[in-house]
């Protein structure tokens, strides 16, 4: 059975938490890529008089501010929703970007071994042994931040997770037969590594990508909590709950809100992607 | 022993130099690092005096090779804003973050490993239930969201702990929970997979059948085996523990390396951002270093060299 079949007839008998995960998840994913038409405000505009506002605060224009107003007045449900695109937008990207480079440098150094293989390996350790959050800090320091400079320190960062799995996955497919039967009918190096290595080592690396997805999430608004992610006006979680940590005791919608959907959204990630860990990998699956 | 000593020594001097050197490349990663390791606003004078100063006029591989050299001498460089040498900033920094860090992994391990044994062995039975919720929301949980909300809670509406600084042994119950929550989601997976790992052997089985009741054979087999993998795990976490520091701390006021980080950032003092990421990562590496001889000592077939 294919990977995506597979997943089809076990997504069918999934239970009722995996269902509301993944709804949770696919809010969350519309949420991004409709902010504009969502919001129902400009989330940069600002309004002096409408400052801190209550969620629910309707203006003498008749104007209802559902979560309320943040500390310039801006209305904070516009910027919570796209506040999860930013997010949305820098996990995707730079998982794709460590997924890209961690599983080709770790297929190559599975498959050619020798001193390609020591190399790779050597530098994975390497990377493995600065603790990524600081190396983090560290670039975006140097460079500056901004969006860009965010998606690729992550996903340069990261790739090294990805890496070590491709790499002992292709250690282990290398040695079956049919790569063998494979090669001797003439199938060159890129032909052998796309068309029979990476699909039979690509189950792995999407419980792998799946953690990353969650963990990138909380290391953009780690980050721009920090004031070394996502630059203002720009809205982010990250940014805003650290606005609003300054107005806990006048303003606690500041931090429920943005708090409440970075905390689902990660929920939902890590339990989706545990539920797929313990489909793919056999070993990990609950017997009876 | 000796041969597998003297190899992983090999192998963390090896790892070590690496960490030094994606350091200094990242450091020129914005092109120029004159600018990093000169005040806001300094003029081009000043910069060009600096820039020879340094050494930055060199060729590249000099640099570099003054940089290993500086770095074995245990040579810091100096803080380009307070004017002392950045390992004295650093240190006095330290006690505050290791006191931090402690405590966050006696919460992890404390409440992370029993979590986990429980959910091993009463697993698919209803009380599993509420612990993998427990843990899930734990790595679900941004560490500076839970700081907040603590604070909200204990700090300001409570008023049971201080919500921030360093006022007594109270001020580092908050930050420790916030710190080790993620890590404590850690221990509790892993005690889980090493123990349910271990429950299927035939040993147990054999346990089992000559009348040895569940308790004894976990405490008395079963844990001693599951905890080789919970060591490694252990020495993987204080790395995270030190670097989620940056976080944590910056959220409770709390005066360690990782507040420290970021003034040093805000500062644009690089050289000291650079000192403690040099500091964290060889902490890391040694800690490494020890759980792996560690285990050494408990597990044989690895002191041997035998799979």
């Amino acid at each position: 059975m294919s990977l995506a079949a597979n997943l089809r007839t076990r997504l069918a008998r999934a239970p009722a938490s995996i269902i509301i995960m993944a709804s949770l998840l696919g809010a969350f994913v519309l949420m991004a890529l409709f902010a504009p038409l969502l919001a129902p405000f400009d989330p940069a505009r600002q309004s002096l008089i409408q400052r801190l506002r209550p969620p629910g605060h309707t203006t003498a224009q008749g104007l209802t501010y559902l979560m309320g107003t943040d500390d310039l007045g801006r209305d904070l449900l516009s910027r919570v929703i796209h506040g999860a695109r930013a997010s949305m937008l820098v996990a995707v990207a730079s998982v794709s970007v460590s997924l890209l480079i961690g599983s080709a440098l770790g297929m190559l150094a599975g498959w050619r071994r020798g001193w390609i293989e020591v190399a790779i390996m050597r530098f994975v350790d390497i990377m493995l042994s600065i603790p990524a959050i600081l190396l983090a800090v560290l670039a975006v320091a140097v460079v500056g931040p901004g969006f860009q400079t965010l998606i690729l320190v992550l996903g340069l960062t990261r790739w090294p997770r990805y890496a070590r799995v491709a790499y002992a996955q292709t250690l282990q497919v290398a040695t079956l037969p049919y790569m063998r039967a494979a090669e001797l009918a003439g199938a060159g190096g890129p032909r052998l590594l796309l068309r029979h290595i990476l699909p039979n080592i690509a189950g792995p690396l999407l419980v792998v990508a799946t953690a990353e997805f969650g963990l990138m999430i909380l290391f953009e608004a780690s980050l721009s909590f920090l004031g070394l992610g996502i630059q203002p006006p720009t809205p982010s979680w990250g940014t805003i709950l650290s606005a609003g940590r300054q107005y806990l005791e006048r303003a606690w919608w500041l931090t429920a809100f943005p708090g409440a959907c970075l905390f689902l959204l990660v929920l939902s990630v890590n339990v989706l992607g545990d539920w797929l860990r313990d489909h793919l990998d056999p070993r990990s699956r609950p017997r009876g | 022993m000796l041969r597998y000593l003297l190899s992983r020594l090999l192998q963390a001097a090896l790892t070590t130099f690496g960490v030094m050197t994606i350091v200094f490349f990242v450091m020129r990663l914005s092109g120029d690092p004159v600018l990093l390791l000169v005040p806001e606003g300094a003029t081009r004078e000043h910069i060009e005096t600096v820039r020879r100063e340094l050494g930055f006029v060199q060729p590249i591989w000099r640099q570099y090779l003054t940089f290993l050299g500086g770095l074995l001498n245990l040579e810091l460089g100096v803080s380009v804003v307070q004017r002392v040498p950045a390992w004295d900033i650093l240190a006095s920094r330290i006690p505050y973050t290791l006191a931090l860090a402690g405590a966050a992994l006696l919460v992890a391990v404390g409440f992370g490993i029993p979590a986990g044994i429980a959910m091993a062995i009463w697993r698919g039975r209803w009380f599993e239930r509420p612990i993998a919720a427990l843990v899930v929301t734990g790595q679900s949980m941004p560490t500076f969201l839970s700081g907040i909300l603590m604070i909200m809670l204990f700090a300001v509406t409570l008023r049971w702990l201080p919500s921030s600084g360093v006022d007594g042994p109270a001020s580092v119950v908050m930050p420790a929970i916030a710190l080790g929550m993620l890590s404590m989601s850690t221990f509790a997976r892993m005690a889980r997979i090493a123990v349910v790992d271990e429950l299927s052997k035939d040993y147990v089985r054999a346990g089992l059948a000559r009348g040895l009741p569940l308790g004894k054979v976990v405490t008395r087999h079963v844990l001693r085996n599951a905890a080789i993998p919970v060591v490694t795990i252990a020495a993987l976490e204080t790395g995270n523990l030190l670097a989620g520091a940056i976080i944590v701390e910056t959220v409770f006021a709390w005066p360690g390396i990782g507040q420290l980080a970021i003034q040093a950032i805000q500062s644009r003092d690089f050289l000291v951002v650079q000192a403690i990421v040099l500091f964290v990562s060889l902490v890391y590496v040694a800690v490494n270093l020890a759980a792996d001889l560690l285990y050494a000592g408990i597990d044989p077939r690895i002191r041997l060299g035998k799979p």
